[in-house]
């Protein structure tokens, strides 16, 4: 019970992103879904390999941008049309084509915000610490190695039985992450 | 692998009877046409300088795009390459298809008309600029500037693919920088002469990038179709991935942005200034059917592949990315059809059976010269400074590294 409540998960290091990449799918295929790939750059097949679960963000970024277009038409409106209507040229007080070029901005900037702010608050960033730093070679994930750590919290996981999957897949170390 | 050395028409067999196929629609097209250059000469030369807009477009563009990749590299142009170079090398055809506009001019421009311009004090002043024998001169040079581009950029490539000479890279850089600089140049001019001078008193002078953006927006989805086309076909099979759709479904969606900021932004400005001498090209369409023609544009060359294009499945899946392609390809035309009919048919919408023969028989010519052109060369460029960013994962992968 002790090292359940101690333990974040089992971590195995590979040499490179091929390795990484198989043996993600070997890990998906065999029923686990609570991990997570780690490389010192961007792989564009781990994203599938992990089972690309559906991320809210984009939903996010629409509803702001909606948000950011209605908002900033009204504002033009407002101030065009109801609290200072001014007489230019003979314009009706709501001129749609001058209001679209700052609608168009302010959908944008608040689309800008909302992704930037919506991904922050669901990856939980910023992140003082995080127990994969447990594993001092975990430092090499930046340089030239690659790291696959199943976490405890995953339903199937179990120490023994997921070490000895870990180490089917011929990595070069498996180590558990101390939580 | 070696085989992907050999050249398309040995990997490709079917693209020999494509083309043969192509060149025949085209050919009789543009036979049944010349019914409607005999009993309405004017409306034909309107259908086909439109017609060949389209076309000069696609061929103009992929040359522009060819240069933006010499000089930005990235792994999105390497699969393109070949298709690129195949559509600038049609512009010895295109110098040839531009005749029959030269010899029709007086069916086209109005300023050509000297008593008329005898009456008009503005068509006088700018009489200096617009006047035929100038008019042919600056035709001239254009085709000798895109030509001379496309000649040595081709050339220079087929060195590369034969000897793999790191420095040939460095030259075509630097002639596309000028390169693309002189094509800034000549496609304002020529959009001014050739399309802007229908309307003479008019002017505007965002024109030219609205053109130039749009003859980006027509290559890169010609491009697209012609990659899934290919990508359905061995050798390519198994070598284009969705990330090559990716990356070029989202330039699309760039240039979709583009075209539609340069076509508001003349809108806006126009609408702002509201001076007489400017409204006037406007009116004539907003205030008659033609408007129905304009929002159309707005929903489909902006509002619909935006909206499409924003969806990663879309850009990475081929068939549907082809769809968009070809669904853009087909407004271009429209867009073109609204920049040039409301000028002879002002009382409402007017759609010529011109319109539709020779757009579809000029188009399937050029295609078929296209496909000619794409045959002669290997359908990957080996030596591109890019190849193995772009590639060499891929062909790695499928045990195919060359």
């Amino acid at each position: 019970m002790r090292i359940s409540s101690t333990l974040y998960g089992l971590m195995a290091e590979f040499d490179d992103a091929n390795a990484l990449v198989a043996a993600t799918r070997r890990a998906h295929d065999e029923g686990y879904r609570r991990m997570d790939a780690y490389s010192p750059f961007p792989i564009e097949e781990l994203h599938e390999a992990l089972g690309s679960h559906h991320s809210r963000l984009p939903l996010i970024v629409l509803i702001g941008g909606l948000c950011g277009c209605v908002g900033g038409y009204a504002l033009q409106y407002w101030a065009a049309a109801i609290a200072y209507p001014l007489n230019v040229g003979g314009r009706p007080f709501n001129s749609w084509p001058a209001f679209i070029p700052v609608t168009f901005e302010c959908t944008i900037l608040v689309a800008a915000l909302s992704a930037v702010l919506g991904m922050l608050a669901l990856n939980g960033l910023p992140m003082p610490h995080h127990p994969v730093f447990n594993v001092p070679r975990f430092a090499l994930a930046s340089r030239n190695r690659f790291f696959l750590c199943i976490e405890v919290k995953d339903r199937k996981f179990d120490l023994e039985s997921t070490r000895r999957f870990l180490e089917t897949l011929e990595p070069r170390e498996v180590s558990t992450v101390a939580d | 692998m070696t085989s992907l050395r050999q050249t398309a028409d040995q990997l490709i067999p079917e693209l020999a009877p494509r083309q043969r196929q192509l060149l025949m629609a085209g050919g009789v097209g543009l036979a049944v046409s010349l019914v409607g250059l005999f009993f309405n000469p004017a409306q034909f030369l309107q259908s086909y300088l439109m017609a060949y807009m389209f076309v000069l477009g696609i061929a103009l563009g992929c040359l522009a795009l060819g240069m933006v990749h010499q000089l930005s590299g990235g792994a999105w142009g390497v699969v393109i390459r070949r298709p690129i170079g195949a559509a600038a090398r049609t512009l010895p055809l295109l110098t040839l298809l531009f005749l029959p506009i030269a010899l029709g001019m007086r069916h086209l421009y109005v300023w050509t008309d000297a008593s008329l311009v005898a009456h008009d004090e503005v068509l006088q002043h700018k009489h200096v600029y617009l006047n035929v024998p100038f008019f042919l001169i600056r035709a001239a040079i254009y085709f000798a500037v895109w030509n001379a581009l496309s000649y040595f950029l081709n050339a220079w490539s087929l060195e590369q693919d034969e000897t793999g000479d790191p420095r040939i890279a460095r030259r075509m850089q630097r002639l596309s920088a000028g390169g693309l600089l002189a094509y800034g140049l000549t496609i304002t001019f020529a959009s001014f002469d050739w399309l802007m001078s229908l309307e003479p008193h008019w002017f505007s002078t965002i024109y030219g990038v609205l053109i130039l953006g749009g003859q980006g927006l027509s290559a890169l989805a010609f491009l697209i179709a012609v990659l899934v086309w290919l990508s359905r076909r061995p050798p390519l099979d198994d070598i284009i991935a969705p990330e090559h759709f990716h990356d070029l479904g989202n330039l699309m969606l760039a240039f979709v942005m583009l075209w539609a900021y340069f076509a508001f932004s003349q809108y806006l400005i126009i609408w702002s200034g509201n001076l007489p001498e400017e409204i006037a090209w406007y009116l004539h369409r907003l205030q008659t059917g033609w408007r129905f023609v304009g929002l159309s544009l707005v929903l489909f060359h902006f509002v619909a592949p935006f909206c499409l294009l924003l969806s990663r499945a879309v850009k990475r899946q081929a068939q549907m990315i082809v769809k968009v392609a070809l669904a853009v390809l087909i407004v271009r035309l429209i867009d073109l059809f609204w920049l040039i009919a409301p000028e002879f048919h002002t009382a409402g919408v007017w759609v010529s059976w011109l319109d539709v023969v020779l757009p579809l028989s000029l188009t399937a010519i050029w295609l078929g010269y296209f496909v000619w052109q794409l045959r002669g060369r290997a359908i990957l460029p080996m030596h591109d400074p890019q190849f193995d960013e772009a590639l060499g994962r891929i062909l790695e992968r499928a045990g195919e590294r060359p």
